[in-house]
């Protein structure tokens, strides 16, 4: 499965805001259902995800049973200098993500 | 007299309500007149509308970046193959074809929807076992077929061979069933757009599908959309890929004649 989708502008000026979007693939399980054996199921969400902009961390959220199936997230950022934006991700049951996107400033 | 007059009346009557419902079989007007026909994103709110509108936020075009790596995955198995050996650019080649599903397959003499089609050319062509129905790898293939189709009008076609299948749909749509004794038509048909509980009764079409449904929190095809009705008014569930279900997908392709395919769909 694809991992993620990522969109943001093709070429942003300097100063100006990126708006980047992030679409992850996971199943988000609550930890309060149960399978048909009436076991509940663990929870396994992801727990943190930052976003660092040629390393410097700029966004980070820590989420949790509340947010729904396969997380869409959209966030700004500045513009300061072409590059590059990584995203991190984990979850509950330890399984890393990671994604990258280029940024280009005019 | 009096009295077998009455009988003589009555069964003029009955034979010209007969030739009607003849008629009516063999020139198929619409179910829905195409001016009131309605997509069920009509009937979701705006964030829905949202959602599918917007290819980022529509999380079903995650199952469709599956699908389009799966097509050009060679199988591991004695054929070497992969959808693309074949298919080639899908973007070409199966542009149009899921408006045209359910259709009718000479090969097995039965009607396919767009799941079988491909799990028939995985086994048949690609000597691979079939996909699971409802597996992310099915979803994500069939998504990715859907797309290409995108924007185009639904055309099933219900005549020649595919005739039967139709019919059975037809007569399935129309039947009470399950413990609520009630049919697909009662809803969909007669009932549309008023509230049943907090939700709006929709014109039950499939051109949405496969369609990620928040209720679900994933991707899910047309026929688990039917089996959630099924299970809504009680009545006895039919296996995955039965044959009833594709009659009914087929019925309801005809139905929704005129609507855009909008897969991957957003519903709640």
């Amino acid at each position: 499965m694809a991992d993620s989708r990522i969109n943001l502008a093709a070429a942003t000026r300097q100063g100006e805001a990126i708006e980047v979007r992030i679409s992850i693939r996971h199943a988000m399980e609550t930890g309060y259902r149960t399978d048909d054996g009436g076991k509940p199921v663990a929870r396994n969400v992801i727990r943190n995800f930052a976003c660092r902009y040629n390393g410097v961390p700029v966004f980070a959220v820590r989420m949790s049973s509340g947010i729904a199936a396969n997380p869409y997230l959209r966030f700004f950022v500045t513009a300061r200098e072409s590059g590059t934006l990584d995203f991190e991700w984990v979850d509950d049951a330890g399984a890393r993500g990671m994604a990258q996107a280029a940024v280009k400033v005019v | 007299m009096n009295s077998l007059h009455n009988v003589f009346i009555r069964s003029l009557l009955f034979a010209a309500a007969a030739l009607l419902l003849f008629c009516e079989a063999h020139a198929q007007p619409r179910a829905l007149p195409l001016g009131v026909l309605r997509s069920g994103i009509e009937f979701a709110g705006a964030d829905v509308r949202g959602m599918q509108a917007d290819d980022l936020a529509n999380p079903g075009f995650l199952w469709v970046e599956r699908g389009e790596k799966l097509w050009r995955e060679e199988a591991s198995g004695a054929s070497g193959k992969s959808c693309a050996s074949c298919h080639g650019d899908a973007t070409a080649s199966m542009r149009g074809v899921a408006a045209r599903y359910p259709a009718f397959d000479a090969g097995s003499g039965t009607v396919f929807d767009l799941e079988a089609r491909i799990n028939d050319c995985r086994v048949r062509r690609q000597k691979q076992e079939p996909l699971l129905r409802e597996s992310d790898d099915l979803l994500g293939l069939t998504a990715y077929v859907a797309l290409q189709s995108k924007g185009m009008s639904m055309a099933a076609r219900i005549d020649g061979p595919a005739g039967a299948a139709f019919d059975r749909g037809r007569v399935l749509y129309g039947t009470r069933h399950g413990q609520m004794n009630i049919s697909c038509a009662q809803c969909h048909e007669q009932n549309w757009g008023k509230r049943l509980y907090a939700e709006t009764l929709s014109q039950g079409h499939g051109n949405a599908f496969p369609a990620y449904k928040l209720e679900w929190q994933t991707m899910g095809s047309l026929q688990r959309r039917i089996r959630a009705c099924i299970f809504g008014v009680r009545a006895e569930m039919p296996a995955a890929g039965a044959q009833e279900l594709t009659d009914l997908e087929l019925y309801l392709a005809w139905r929704a004649q005129g609507l855009p395919v909008e897969a991957p769909g957003v519903r709640r």
